[in-house]
Formats: C-alpha cells, structure tokens, sequence
C-alpha cells in the first residue's frame, strides 16, 4: 500500500510538473522576442545570414568564401574596395606609388590603430606576410603571396626573409616588389591572405606559426577592421560591434552585424520570411522561379564570378581529339539550361570569363551549331555518333547537378547519336576522383579569387593544379605568362583574347553557365552594391525606413 | 546491484574498443580527405596540413596516437575547425542536444503515455481510435516535414514563435514538438499494448472481483507492468534524442551534437566524427544499463544477474 501512495505521488508530481511546463513553455512564445529584422533597423544591427559555420576567421588559415565576409567587418588591408565596383580604393593605405616597370609598391599608411588601440604599422603588414609565409602555418592560400620576390623560396625554405620583397621601409611606408608587373595586384591585395593580424596578441596565445591557438575568440581577438569579435557560438551565431579606434570610425553607421550561420537554404528562406534576418545568403533553388515570378521586391540577383562548367579528361581515346570535344560544345544548347533548367536567373556561358570582368567582355562566343557539331565528330572518325566509347559525367550528388547533366545527356542523344552515362559520387569522393583524373567529363564550378580575367585563363595552364584535364598547351600556357607580363591593360586583355579564344578552339573544356547570387535583402537596407564578388564593405551599409 | 553495474561498466570497454576501431577503419576506407577542396591545395602545403595532422603516418599509427589521447582525456583537434578542439566543440553542442532532447523527452512522454493510458482503457472505442490513428500519423510522418509544416503555421504565419534559432525559452518549443511527436506516436503504441496486455491477466480481474475503482486498478496494478515495454524503448531512444538529432537541429538552427555527427563525415573531419561516434555509443550503453535496472524494479520477477 505505501508503495502505492508513492506511485500516486510521483504520477500526480510528474503530470503537475508536466502539464504545469508544458503550457508555461508553449505560451512563452508570446511576449519574449523582438522581431530581430525591425529591432536590428531600430538599433543599427544588421542580420544576415552566413551559409556555413566559419572554419575559422584568422585570415591566414581560412579558405571559404563565408569566413571573407566575417573577415570584411574586423580586418582591413592596405587598400579596401570600392563597394559598387569592387576597384581598389585607399584602405589602411591613404595613397601609394608604383614604378615604371609596374613592380615596385610603396604603400604610405594612413593614422590606423588596431582595436585595441595600438597603431597599425608598415612592420605589422611585414610581420603578417611573413607568418602567412611560414610553411608551419600551412595557410592554404601561401601561393597567393607568391607574387612578390622570392616569397615562394622563403616558403620552401630556400632563402632568408631579408630577401623576400615585403618590406616595411618605415613605420609609415610599406614597400611590395614583384616578381613581374602585375596590373591587378592592387585587387589582390583585397584577397584575405593579405590582409594583417596583430601579432603581439598572435603571440600571447601560442606561437606565431600554430594553427590551434585561442587568439581569434571573442575577447582576444584584435583587428584593424570597422568592426571588431564580439560573441562566437558555434553553429548558432557570430556577433561583431563597431570598432571605436577604426580609422574612419565616424563613417561607420551600423552598430553591430550579426552573421548566423544558416547552412540550410529553406530554413534560412525561412528566417527571412519570419523577419528574424536582413538578407540571405543564398535561396533555395526550387523557390527562385516564385520569387521571379511574383516580383519579389527582396529578391536580387546579380552577376557572380563564376563559371560552371564541364572538364574533359584530353587523355582518354575520343576525347583526346579536340574535334570531338569541339563537337560537344557545338550540340549543347546553353540557352535551353538555363530557361528552362537551372531556373535562377543565370546566364547561358558562351566563353569560359564571365562577363564584365574587370572590363573584360570575351569575343569568342561558342555557338549552338548542331550541323558543325556533326561534321565535326564524323571528321574525327565517328559519323552519326557510330563507335563512339561509352563515356560518364560525373558530378557530386546534387538534384541540380543531375537535371542539366540528364539534359546534356540528352542532347547529345539527340544531336549527335551518342550515348553518355551519368555517375554521382559524394562531395569528398567526387573531389578525389577528379584530383586523380579518374573521370570522362566531369562537372567543376569555378569562382574567381580576384577580379581579372587571370583567375580563370590561368587556371587550365599545364602547371596548374587544378587542371585535371590532362590537357597541357605550351602555347596557352605562354599567352597566359605574357599577358602576366604586360602591363597596359588593353594590350594585356587583347592577350588574354587570344588565350580564350584557344582556349575554346581546343576545348578541354565545355563551360554551361555563369554564377549568379541571388538572395533576399530587406528594403530598409542601404549602400548594399550587388556586384561580381558578392562583396560588401560592411562601413557603407546604413538603414532607411 | 553494485556488482551489476561494475559488471556492464567493464563490459562496455572492450565494446567501446571494438566500435572506435570498426569507426576508424570505416573512415580510412572512404575516398577523399580533409583537405580535398574544390580549389585544390597546392602539394606542398597539404603534405604540411597532414603532418600537423598526423595523417601522413600509418592509418594504425593515427589509430595508435588517437587512443593514446583519448586515454589522457583528450578526444583531439578538429581538421575543419583547426583552432577548436572536439572536447571544446562536443562541450559546447551537447549541452544543447541534452536540453533539446529532454523538452522533446517530456512531450513524448507526456503525450505518449496519456494518450495510450487512454486508448487502453477504452479499447476499440472512438478513444482508442482516434489517439491511435494520431500516433500512426505520428509515426508516419517524417520530422523533415513536420518541422517546416510547424514553422510555416506558427512562425511565418501566426508569429508566435521564431522560425529557428536557440535565443529564447520559447525557441524550444518547435523543435521539442517536431522532435517529440514521433517519439510520442512510438510510446503511446507501446503503452497501449502494454497495458492492454495487463489488463487482461488473472490479478486484474481479481482486483475487479475485489471490487477496486478501475482508475485505481488501472494507475496502482497495471501501469507498474503495462508501461515495461516503453521504458525498454526508452534506452535507445532516449540515446538518439538526447545526442541530438541532425534533421531538427538543421531545420531549426540549433548548435547542437547531432549536425557535427554527419557534418564530421561529410568533412572527414576523423577526430571530430570519432568523438561523436563514442559519446553517443557510451550515452546508448550508459542509458541501456539504466533501462535494465528500472526493469528489474519494475518486473520482481527479474534479478540483477
């Protein structure tokens, strides 16, 4: 009998406690929240949403495009971006000099503290290249620093820093000098591996080349940017607040930007659609076509700079002759995958640059020529498609990945008589089969590092380690070296023509269409640019009702 | 009993042994590693990454020295978030899948067991029926649904709530109900069958003969059996709510366990995939040893053994 009573106690206990939660706890959801998106535009805080969880934001160690946008409100380099157009204008830099033969950099630095309150020097930017420089470190992007003098000796170890062409000439003036003439080292230096880390607080946590050290968390972390680290947990939210010793701090209008890091697109849609963010980061496929079709006013899609493409494996028989892989490209409608496939908004690639690149509009344009495409493959020995080898397309597994292979499939059916098959391997697995040429054809999507034509016609040169292709072109690869060596920019786009339009001409490759962002952005926000990087210098945003 | 659990404890060693070296090798057979990137590395600076790593030792060397750590309290650095260590990254999230996980505990078992006290009382009845239907909808319906479906009424619509996020008590409330629904569905089936089949042995009718109120046959004499199979259930389950759920915590944005379980494979990302791999092995057996012995409480019949 006690135990009985017990039991009644406990159940009467548990469903009073229970019940009494329960309604406690579903009713909390009036009362204790703010619209975050009307709240942010009262208290100068912008919302957004990041995509995936930053890997990390020391400059010197990130990869992703997701970790840039952090690195935008809480570094700046010695020039910064113009926010519509992306071309260089003074950063930490107030103006600078370059050389006759376009090699030399003197840089002459503006009054910039740090967060915390110390100056920013020439020697921090010499320092801050030196540790993106040290192999310990293993920064992924250490070939970006390549560019100036004996950077990549000092990196192999072969010669001493003193040699390297960084150099900090005093406290005020920073000096670069380059292997060659780079007309867009400027847009370079926007790139995060140039941008600095203070290094006192680098070397209070660990040492100056660990990878494992605690100095970017909220609290340690000290920048030169408009912003500084505030909160970071992870997988939920990043905060950063406005940095009082910014150089340009009275230009600042926002208060705070906090990123969430919103991996999935239909729940970060969500969000947006809840008030709870400013702008998405992306927008799930399947609802592009409704937000086109509504008119949307959030809705924005703009250029991006990238080209998503197919590369041929040159080694295999049949696709090693260029008139097959030129009969391809012939018998694919881009037009049509873009209407009717990929449905964002993108724009069908007749040439491998996207367009505007820095001025640059390639004119090589790839046709949609079925009747060349048929003289083309029965000239290489295959008429009618007749004893063509069974080829794959491999891609990551990806619904949208799927439907335009299906579709190129199909053309090819229809156009030429041959048959391709369609293999999906996972993200990693993919990754390692086209790294070790163990594909036909498959899918690579391109996104430029800077903006210039260089970041994508330098990519299928033979010492390039993203070329799988096994297509190798001594005379690309010299237009590529010229075109490096030039100065002038007309006369060093026309080079890039040529290159683009052999590029082409031997097509290792079968471009389908240029990258587009689209997104959501609330209204209310202001001095947002869309343009090619999807970049926005975070010190122009302000709101407006 | 104390001889009972010493016993499981030492037991689950050789099984934890087992589970980490089948998990390593499983991880060393899948192509692609942690630095495979859509831009490639350049050779020299990944064979630096692997050195830092360890990963260009032998796959049993990096077995070797992960054992060695893990003895000494440390589960190792993450190859994807290289300044955060999966102490720190499982320390952090799985705070926030336990809590989760026991909102989403308490709605399963509040409405589970109401539902199937009710359904068993009244059998083949419009009560039966109709929380019994519910549930097999319950069951049906996957969580990926469920939570959008909540979001879309709740949130977009209605505003009650927010659309995802852990900011606010009342976040919880979502993804508790999408989480704890199904779980509920599970435990009010369970409890109906049980308590039916109690309700049908020899003691109750005498309880009745006796001429006991049936609402004290039903609470005093037949739930302490009835509800057996839902506590046996409830080990497994309460594993896989408390270590986190990947499909809620995505659609909801909660920093939880349960992403970094699949995004540690995805991004081969071994320490941190092995870290998960063995807390939520040790929470199964932790929570299964438990299980048993409230069953031994529950059932006289059984001993600790």
């Amino acid at each position: 009998m006690g135990q009985n009573v017990l039991l009644k106690t406990v159940f009467a206990g548990i469903a009073f406690v229970a019940g009494g939660g329960l309604l406690l706890w579903v009713l909390s959801g009036f009362g204790d929240r703010p619209r975050k998106a009307d709240d942010g535009i009262k208290k100068g805080i912008l919302h957004i949403g990041n995509g995936t969880e930053p890997a990390e934001i020391d400059p010197h160690l990130t990869t992703g495009v997701q970790e840039f946008h952090i690195q935008l409100a809480v570094c700046e380099g010695l020039v910064s971006e113009d926010p519509k157009t992306l071309a260089p204008v003074p950063g930490v830099a107030k103006s600078w000099d370059i050389s006759e033969d376009g090699k030399v950099y003197t840089f002459h630095l503006r009054d910039a503290n740090w967060s915390n309150g110390d100056p920013v020097t020439a020697e921090d930017f010499e320092l801050s290249f030196k540790r993106a420089l040290m192999p310990k470190l293993a920064n992924e992007y250490a070939q970006m620093l390549y560019v100036a003098e004996k950077a990549e000796e000092f990196y192999k170890g072969e010669v001493d820093w003193e040699e390297v062409g960084y150099k900090a000439v005093d406290e005020k003036t920073f000096q670069v000098t380059l292997k060659s003439p780079l007309s867009y080292f400027l847009s370079l230096l926007n790139h995060h591996s140039f941008f600095p880390v203070h290094i006192p607080t680098v070397l209070k946590h660990g040492e100056i080349d660990s990878r494992a050290t605690r100095w970017t968390r909220p609290g340690n972390f000290v920048g030169n940017g408009p912003f500084v680290l505030d909160k970071w947990v992870v997988n939920h939210v990043l905060t950063v607040k406005k940095n009082p010793h910014y150089w340009d701090a009275q230009n600042v209008r926002l208060n705070e930007i906090h990123f969430y890091p919103i991996e999935n697109l239909d729940t970060e849609d969500r969000s947006f659609r809840a008030g709870q963010i400013h702008r998405t980061n992306k927008l799930p496929l399947s609802k592009i076509p409704f937000y086109i079709k509504e008119r949307t006013p959030e809705l924005v899609i703009a250029p991006y700079l990238g080209t998503y493409h197919y590369m041929f494996n040159t080694k295999l028989p049949g696709l090693d002759n260029k008139k097959v892989r030129k009969a391809l490209n012939l018998s694919v409608d881009r037009e049509a995958i873009t209407r009717a496939i990929t449905g964002g908004g993108e724009a069908p690639a007749f040439s491998f640059v996207p367009p505007n690149c820095a001025g640059y509009n390639s004119t090589n344009s790839l046709a949609h020529d079925v009747e060349r495409a048929r003289e083309l493959l029965a000239e290489a020995g295959y008429p009618d498609g007749k004893g063509f080898p069974k080829f794959e397309i491999l891609y990551n597994t990806l619904e949208s990945h799927k439907t335009i292979a299906e579709a190129i499939q199909q053309m090819w059916k229809k156009n030429l008589n041959i048959e391709v098959g369609l293999r999906n391997e996972e993200w990693k697995v993919y990754l390692s089969s086209k790294t070790q040429g163990n594909f036909q054809m498959v899918r690579f999507g391109w996104i430029g590092d800077y903006v210039d034509p260089n970041t994508f016609l330098e990519l299928y040169t033979s010492h390039n380690g993203n070329n799988n292709s096994g297509w190798a072109n001594a005379e690309y690869d010299a237009l590529i070296a010229k075109a490096e060596a030039t100065v002038d920019t007309d006369a060093r786009y026309a080079v890039f023509q040529e290159a683009e339009k052999l590029l082409l001409e031997e097509a290792p490759i079968l471009p389908i269409y240029y990258y587009m962002s689209t997104y959501l952005l609330d209204k209310r926000v202001k001095g947002w640019y869309p343009n090619l990087l999807d970049h926005h210098p975070y010190k122009y945003v302000y709101f407006e009702e | 009993m104390i001889r009972f659990i010493l016993t499981r404890l030492l037991q689950t060693i050789p099984v934890l042994l087992i589970i980490s070296m089948i998990t390593f090798t499983m991880m060393k057979m899948a192509p692609g590693g942690p630095f495979d990137r859509e831009k490639k590395i350049p050779e020299d600076i990944k064979r630096e990454l692997e050195a830092y790593y360890h990963l260009d030792k032998p796959a049993v060397v990096q077995y070797g020295i992960w054992l060695k750590n893990v003895l000494k309290g440390d589960l190792g650095p993450s190859t994807k978030y290289s300044q955060r260590s999966v102490n720190e990254l499982i320390g952090s999230s799985f705070p926030v899948s336990l809590e989760l996980g026991l909102w989403a505990l308490l709605v399963a078992l509040t409405l589970g067991i109401s539902a199937g006290m009710m359904a068993s009382s009244n059998p083949n009845s419009a009560a039966d029926y109709g929380p019994m239907s519910f549930a097999m909808g319950g069951i049906c319906m996957p969580n990926f649904v469920l939570g959008p479906l909540l979001v879309l009424i709740f949130a977009i619509h209605l505003g009650w709530y927010n659309a995802n996020g852990w900011f606010y008590p009342s976040d919880r409330v979502l993804p508790a109900l999408t989480l704890g629904l199904y779980y509920a569905a599970y435990v009010a089936r369970l409890t109906r069958g049980g308590m039916l089949e109690i309700l049908g042995q020899d003691f109750i009718r005498t309880a009745r003969a006796k001429g006991l109120k049936e609402g004290d046959i039903v609470i005093k004499h037949a739930f302490r059996g009835g509800i057996r199979p839902v506590v046996s259930f409830l080990g497994p389950a309460m594993a896989s709510l408390l270590s986190g759920s990947f499909v809620v915590e995505t659609i909801f944005q909660i920093p939880g366990l349960g992403r970094f379980f699949i995004l540690a494979a995805i991004n081969r990302d071994d320490s941190l995939l092995m870290g998960t791999v063995l807390m939520f092995s040790v929470l199964i057996i932790v929570l299964n040893m438990i299980v048993d012995i409230v069953l031994v409480w529950l059932n006289p019949r059984l001993r600790f053994e």
